[in-house]
């Protein structure tokens, strides 16, 4: 057994100043692994991987690699690959305009010069023999994201790589994408490459990985067989409490059919990213969602109900009274907010302080030639700070500063500031740990409770199982059906959706 | 996104759709070749000569090779507004040094490529190294240069060294494309010296950018430089080889110029740099970096001279016409650009969605 460890991490500790990364960490990687690594937000994950790839010095503790027996320093990244240790990022870094054949080469020929045909023949060889669906001389950016992921890790494996990290590769991918890049994994894992493989979704975890490494605080809690770790303890290893607070939310059973007024209307709504046109109703103090794969239109929805983009037809009525809502800023005087997809593009401004951010849409409404006082403007903050426990120094630090949870709560507070009678949320909780995940849940439903009508948009079904009394599933842009109370349920979901294929 | 799903093995003699360099590519010489045969025809008479072809050649031969130059710094994602500046300096200092210092065409050369290295050297070094603003750095060479030309002579100055004039008169002289002359006697078709270079450093840079490492890594670096950092390629180093190119290719253009005019002026070249980033991106070079190739170039250049010569065939005389559809056509072919690469994005991702379900294939089952 000891044989076939290929990577062992013993006691790597790493701080920053303030701020212990990691602690005494011990991380074990075999042959033909595939190696989850777990954690919430802050825990570790990214800093050990970057210890093992050479971005961060280690503190202390010693990296041993098979065939390599001495305690080995890796200074860079072009080093780390050099001993065979390669990553695949979450974002795709290759070239879209360059070839698939090139972005498998570029930086790691020898020679002057390029020699095409040999070069598009070995890609072609090491594409076809991995099953990825790509050609050596197409352009990259006319691959598919999923297929861009495989051609990275294509290029990963044929550098001779013994150990694969890959960092939350399938976030930005479908289920059926994801499918792909698992077939992938498990493949190469026959071939007796270890893979550290990094997300922040349980299901995966439990679909490919044999064992977990689990860290807290920059920690190690322990490492386990995946199956010897049933999901609630391994959550409960990650976040160090029992989740209690899962199983109390309940979601509260309104829809319009059973007494609600209407809220918001709207009749054979699109827009231009959105081409079909949609009916949609939503009813006061109700939780609906939007559901379906990655691509299915959920998103150009509710863009096109808030004004995000150019609304080509339809009618709309708030509160029963008919409105024309063009641009956001008529749906935000209709009373909806709406909090984006793309929290990093749409969603924050990171140079300014916490406090601009927040008071950002209610300005907004105000005009920015009759601007709120200093003193108006922190209330508003503090306020908010407070009631969403916001994790920030102070009101004046910069946005971008704050971890990724803190920063989906300062947006969901500038909207709450503005009081929506109707909230759009789309993806609030991607990219965040599960603490924050329940709290922006546990808000949702209370929100709810007073009267706000809200629609909820997740990658993640369970956690639209929990807070949605009504489902609305799509499929290639159209809408296909519309799931209640008792009907939602993962499996209705699914059916739903594979029924809208017919 | 579903198309891409195909077994590769079964496609293996399918023709590869265009990538975006070549479709640029593809696009500037057929409007060029249009646009000729469409002089040719409507304004007939010099356009029907050969002649008027290499006139082309010899009136632009070091405008194709600064173009070359910031070819080579846009696909990298940068830009060069010194190369005009640089031309003007080789020019007045080459001439100043054959006539009054003595010197020889040997050393004039090596200065005007001496003064061109040094600028790619320096702005090179600040713009890569030292992360400075790629326009702001190159807007100070422009001043610089246009100054130090202003230095080396006020007076405009003509060549009067005896082999230099013996190279500028130099023509390749080819016979069967040539023309009948009035009184009978056949004018063959003349080139300069310059063409002969133009066409060699066109060739060159194809092949840099086409074949060697250097010049894919400016591809990537121009395309994403964070994932050309990731995949292993040294951005700086990349960089600053663009800017060193293009202050070398300046510097050879210089000269050229001064084999086609022969004098040395303080308004030389004169807005080459802006001609030059204009030729780049009539032929496909986009601005934003990553897409480009050095034959468009040519032909980007080509388009813009037969613009000019078509506005002169016309009967628009004076000089604003030429800077008027100069500006239109650029205008145009910039809205092409982004409305043909933007019909290809949308066309990926939307084609299929945009089929009336009826008329979409069925599946089999």
């Amino acid at each position: 057994m000891q044989n076939d460890v290929i990577l062992s991490m013993r006691k790597i500790s790493k701080a920053f100043p303030g701020v212990q990364a990691l602690q005494d960490v011990d991380f074990t990687l075999r042959k033909g692994e595939i190696h989850a690594l777990m954690g919430e937000n802050g825990a570790g994950k990214s800093t050990l991987i970057k210890v093992l790839t050479g971005v961060y010095e280690k503190d202390a503790g010693r990296i041993d690699l098979a065939g390599v027996r001495e305690d080995i320093v890796i200074k860079s990244p072009q080093e780390a690959q050099e001993l065979g240790i390669s990553t695949v990022y979450q974002e795709i870094t290759l070239c879209p305009n360059l070839t698939v054949a090139e972005n498998m080469y570029i930086g790691r020929e020898k020679d002057t010069l390029v020699h095409w045909k040999q070069m598009v023949r070995q890609s072609g060889g090491i594409l076809e023999n991995l099953g990825i669906p790509a050609r050596p001389k197409q352009q990259l950016a006319s691959c598919s994201l999923a297929v861009q992921q495989m051609v990275a890790i294509a290029r990963a494996i044929d550098m001779d790589c013994k150990v694969l990290i890959l960092d939350e590769p399938t976030s930005s991918l479908d289920e059926k994408e994801v499918a792909m890049i698992f077939d992938l994994m498990r493949d190469l894992k026959a071939r007796g490459v270890g893979i550290l493989f990094v997300t922040h979704f349980l299901e995966q975890v439990y679909k490919v990985s044999d064992r977990i490494t689990v860290l807290r605080n920059g920690e190690l809690v322990g490492e386990y067989k995946t199956e010897d770790l049933p999901q609630v303890e391994l959550v409960a290893r990650m976040i160090g409490k029992k989740l209690d607070d899962l199983s109390v939310i309940h979601r509260k059973e309104i829809s319009y059919d059973n007494g609600g007024t209407t809220a918001y209307e709207a009749a054979d709504l699109s827009s231009d990213a959105c081409p079909n046109p949609f009916s949609f109703r939503i009813s006061k103090g109700e939780v609906n969602g939007f559901t379906g794969l990655l691509g299915s239109g959920r998103s150009e929805c509710v863009r096109a109900i808030f004004g995000a983009d150019k609304v080509s037809s339809g009618k709309v009525a708030v509160q029963g009274k008919p409105a024309r809502i063009h641009k956001p800023k008529d749906a935000m005087k209709n009373g909806i907010g709406y909090l984006p997809e793309d929290r990093k593009v749409d969603g924050i401004i990171d140079d300014l302080s916490v406090r601009e951010n927040i008071i950002l849409a209610l300005q907004v409404m105000r005009g920015f030639f009759k601007p709120y006082s200093r003193a108006e403007a922190e209330a508003f903050a503090d306020e908010y700070i407070k009631a969403l426990d916001i994790k920030t120094a102070s009101a004046d630090t910069p946005l971008k500063s704050l971890s990724g949870g803190n920063q989906q709560k300062v947006i969901l507070a500038r909207w709450l500031l503005t009081h929506p009678q109707y909230l759009i949320l789309d993806e609030p909780t991607r990219g965040i740990d599960i603490g924050t995940k329940v709290e922006i849940q546990k808000l949702v439903l209370k929100l709810a409770q007073e009267g706000v009508s809200i629609t909820f948009i997740s990658s993640e079904i369970e956690e639209m199982l929990r807070t949605c009394s009504r489902l609305i599933v799509m499929r290639d842009r159209n809408i296909v059906g519309e799931l209640r109370g008792s009907e939602i349920t993962q499996d209705n979901v699914m059916q739903t959706i594979a029924k809208g294929a017919e | 996104m579903n198309t891409n799903r195909q077994i590769p093995g079964a496609l293996g003699r399918r023709r590869e759709p265009l990538t975006d360099t070549q479709l640029l590519l593809t696009i500037t010489i057929c409007i060029f070749i249009a646009m000729y045969i469409l002089a040719m025809l409507v304004w007939g008479g010099g356009f029907l000569r050969p002649q008027q072809l290499f006139d082309m050649f010899n009136n632009n031969a070091s405008l194709i090779i600064i173009s070359c130059g910031l070819t080579i710094v846009m696909v990298a994602g940068g830009i060069d507004i010194s190369v005009g500046g640089i031309t003007a300096l080789v020019v007045m200092s080459c001439v100043v040094h054959l006539d009054n210092f003595g010197g020889s065409i040997f050393t004039s050369v090596l200065l005007a490529l001496g003064i061109g290295l040094a600028f790619g050297l320096v702005q090179g070094y600040l713009i890569a190294y030292l992360k400075i603003q790629p326009f702001i750095v190159t807007l100070a060479g422009m001043f610089f240069a246009r100054g130090m030309t202003t230095v080396v002579s006020v007076e405009p100055h003509s060549a009067k060294h005896a082999g230099f004039l013996a190279l500028k008169a130099l023509r390749i002289e080819i016979p069967w494309l040539g023309y009948t002359a009035k009184n009978g006697n056949i004018i063959p078709g003349r080139l300069e010296i310059g063409v002969v270079i133009a066409l060699a450093v066109v060739l060159l840079v194809f092949i840099l950018l086409k074949w060697t490492k250097l010049g894919r890594n400016l591809y990537a670096v121009g395309g994403n430089p964070q994932s050309a950092l990731m995949l292993g390629i040294n951005v700086k180093r990349s960089r600053f080889y663009s800017y060193l190119i293009s202050g070398l290719l300046a510097g050879i253009g210089g000269f050229v110029f001064l084999t086609h005019t022969g004098a040395g002026n303080a308004t030389n070249a004169t807005g080459a740099e802006m001609n030059a980033i204009a030729s780049s991106i009539i032929g496909g070079t986009l601005l934003t970096g990553g897409v480009g190739n050095v034959i468009g170039t040519l032909f980007g250049v080509l388009t813009l001279t037969t613009i000019k010569s078509i506005v002169l065939a016309s009967g628009l005389r004076d000089p604003w016409w030429q800077s008027i559809t100069t500006g239109a056509m650029l205008c145009l072919f910039i809205l092409l650009q982004s409305v043909v690469l933007a019909g290809r994005r949308k066309g990926r991702t939307r084609v299929r969605t945009a089929v009336p379900k009826r008329f979409r294939l069925q599946r089999k089952t």
